[in-house]
C-alpha cells in the first residue's frame, strides 16, 4: 500500500500517487466501501487520452454504479488489468493492488486536489 | 415527520459494523461486511435480516373477514385461520397502493403487514375503508389498529434457517412444530416470555421465516438467533443483499415495479385480485382500465458483468419498447438480470432486445421470472 499521507486526494474520492510525469489513480478505501461489492470496471484504452474532470471510467457495485473521473488530463500508459478481470480488489486494496490507471501527466496540470487531513474532513474521518 | 428513524435494533446494527441507508425513512443497515458474502450465505447458509420498519396494521371484529374483502384486492375471508396470503390493497383506480401480506392469526382477527415507505398510505386506505365499510350500519364490526411502533419483525432466510430455528431453546408452545408449518402459514407460540408468531414466509428466494415480537424483545431475539445460527452459517444480511435475492426471486419492489399508475394485471399479478368478489376497493378502476396496450413486467437476462439499473430504456430494435425497474448483476447466476416493463409485443420469452446502459447498447433476451428458484 502505498503511503496514503503522500497521496493527493479529490473531492470525487479518488487518489492520486505522482511518480515524476505519471500518476497513478484509484478510487478510495471509502468510496470502495460507499459502493459495496465492486463487480465490473470499465477503464479507459491504454494510448487513450483523458481530459481533467471529465468522467473517463465506470465502477459498478451489485448495488449502483460509480463513475471514474479523470483528476488530470494526459495520456493513458497503464490499465490495470488485474483489476478488470477482478474487480474485488478494488475493496480489498483500494490503495494498493485495486489501483485503476495510470496517466502520463504534465505535472503542472494536476488541478485542485486535497491531502491526507483534508480528504479526511471531506469523508468525516473515513479514509 | 421528524428526522429518520430507527429500528429497536439499531445498537446491535452499529456493534456489527453495519453500514446505513435511507429506506422509506428509515435508517437501515444496507450491509455488514460484504454485500456478495450475506448474498451467498442466505443462498447457502441462513441470514439474518431485521425487517422491523415494515408496518403492522391488527385488523379485529366479527366483520374483519368481511371487511378486509373488501379492503384488499384478495379474497381473505377464505383464508384458514395460520394462513398467510399476499395480496394488495389497491386505489379506487386500480393502481397499487401496497402489496401487503396477511395474516389469519384468529376467526376474527388478521394481522396486515406493508412496506415501510407506504406507511401512511395504508394507514389511510384502511382508515377511510372501515369508515366505509361501516357506512351507516352501525352493527358491523370490526377495528384497524396502526401496531407497527409495538413490534419488531426479524427474517431467517437460507436453507439453514429452521434448523437454527429448532436449535433456539427459547422458543416455546408453538401451535405447530415448524416441521410441519407449510409455506405462507404462520404459527403462534412464545419467545421467553414474549408473544412470538413465527411466519413460513420471506423475500429471498429461500425457505425461511419470518418472526414478530413486541419491541422490546427484539434486541434479545437478535442475538439468541445469531448465536443459535452461528454454527449453522447464519450470518446478519443488510438491505443490498435482501435487494438482489429479491430481484434473483423475481419478487416486486414497492416504488419499482408496484406504484399507483400500474395495474395488477400489468405486474403479472392478476391472480391476486379476486374479480368474482361481490364489491372491493379497486374493482370500478379495474374494469375500466383496457390492460391490452399497456406494458406488462418482464424479466430480463444479458450477458458479461454490466448491468442495465432502473430508468434504463429497452429497444426492440430502433423502438423504444420499455423501460427497467430493477437490475443488477446477479450474484448467484453471474450474469446480468433485470425486471422490466415493456410493450406486450416484446413480453414473449426468448425475444431478443436491447438495454441503453449509459449509451451502450447491450443485447438481452425476455425470459420468465422467477430468475433463480431454489431447489426443493
Amino acid at each position: 500500500m502505498a503511503d496514503l499521507t503522500t497521496l493527493h486526494y479529490t473531492a470525487e474520492h479518488e487518489w492520486i500517487a505522482v511518480d515524476g510525469d505519471v500518476a497513478t489513480i484509484g478510487i478510495t478505501d471509502y468510496a470502495a466501501q460507499q459502493l459495496g461489492d465492486v463487480v465490473f470496471v470499465e477503464l479507459p484504452s491504454p494510448g487513450s487520452t483523458v481530459t481533467a474532470g471529465q468522467v473517463c471510467g465506470e465502477i459498478e457495485s451489485t448495488k449502483s454504479v460509480g463513475e471514474l473521473y479523470a483528476p488530470a488530463s494526459g495520456e493513458v500508459v497503464e490499465v490495470n488489468e488485474d483489476v478488470v478481470a477482478d474487480p474485488s480488489v478494488v475493496n480489498t486494496d483500494a490503495f494498493g493492488s485495486g489501483w485503476l490507471i495510470k496517466l502520463r501527466i504534465d505535472g503542472a496540470s494536476l488541478g485542485d486536489t486535497l491531502d491526507r487531513a483534508g480528504y479526511l474532513a471531506l469523508t468525516g474521518g473515513d479514509a | 415527520m421528524t428526522g429518520p428513524r430507527y429500528t429497536p435494533l439499531r445498537d446491535r446494527h452499529e456493534a456489527l459494523g453495519a453500514a446505513f441507508t435511507d429506506f422509506g425513512g428509515w435508517m437501515m443497515p444496507v450491509r455488514y461486511s460484504s454485500d456478495l458474502a450475506e448474498h451467498h450465505a442466505v443462498r447457502q447458509a441462513a441470514g439474518l435480516f431485521d425487517i422491523s420498519h415494515m408496518a403492522e396494521f391488527d385488523v379485529e371484529g366479527a366483520d374483519a373477514a368481511a371487511f378486509l374483502d373488501y379492503a384488499l384486492a384478495g379474497r381473505v375471508s377464505a383464508m384458514a385461520v395460520g394462513k398467510a396470503k399476499y395480496s394488495l390493497v389497491l386505489a379506487e383506480s386500480g393502481g397499487i397502493v401496497d402489496d401487503v401480506i396477511v395474516y389469519r392469526l384468529g376467526e376474527h382477527r388478521y394481522l396486515v403487514i406493508a412496506n415501510a415507505g407506504n406507511r401512511e398510505a395504508v394507514a389511510r386506505a384502511l382508515t377511510a375503508r372501515v369508515a366505509d365499510y361501516r357506512g351507516a350500519d352501525t352493527g358491523r364490526d370490526v377495528s384497524v389498529e396502526d401496531v407497527s411502533d409495538a413490534f419488531a419483525l426479524i427474517a431467517v432466510q437460507g436453507p439453514a434457517a429452521r434448523g437454527i430455528l429448532e436449535a433456539l431453546d427459547d422458543i416455546a408452545d408453538l401451535d405447530r412444530p415448524l416441521s410441519e408449518l407449510p409455506y405462507y402459514a404462520a404459527a403462534q407460540g412464545r419467545f421467553r416470555q414474549w408473544p412470538l408468531l413465527v411466519a413460513r414466509t420471506g423475500y429471498t428466494g429461500e425457505d425461511g421465516f419470518e418472526l414478530l415480537v413486541p419491541a422490546e424483545a427484539a434486541g434479545d431475539l437478535w442475538d439468541a438467533l445469531l448465536s443459535a445460527g452461528e454454527p449453522h452459517g447464519l450470518v446478519p444480511a443488510g438491505l443490498a443483499a435482501r435487494d438482489t435475492l429479491r430481484l434473483e426471486a423475481g419478487m416486486p419492489l414497492y416504488g419499482h415495479e408496484l406504484s399507483l399508475d400500474i395495474v395488477p394485471a400489468q405486474a403479472g399479478l392478476g391472480r391476486v385480485v379476486a374479480a368474482d368478489k361481490e364489491d372491493f376497493v379497486g374493482r370500478t378502476g379495474l374494469d375500466t382500465v383496457d390492460a391490452g396496450d399497456a406494458p406488462v413486467l418482464v424479466g430480463l437476462v444479458g450477458e458479461g458483468r454490466r448491468a442495465g439499473r432502473a430508468g434504463y430504456e429497452v429497444f426492440d430494435g430502433d423502438e423504444r419498447v420499455g423501460e427497467i425497474t430493477s437490475g443488477a448483476l446477479s450474484p448467484t447466476l453471474g450474469h446480468p438480470i433485470a425486471m422490466a416493463f415493456v410493450a406486450p409485443a416484446a413480453a414473449v420469452p426468448g425475444t431478443p432486445l436491447t438495454i441503453d446502459v449509459r449509451g451502450t447498447r447491450l443485447p438481452v433476451t425476455v425470459a420468465a421470472l422467477p430468475f433463480y428458484r431454489r431447489a426443493h
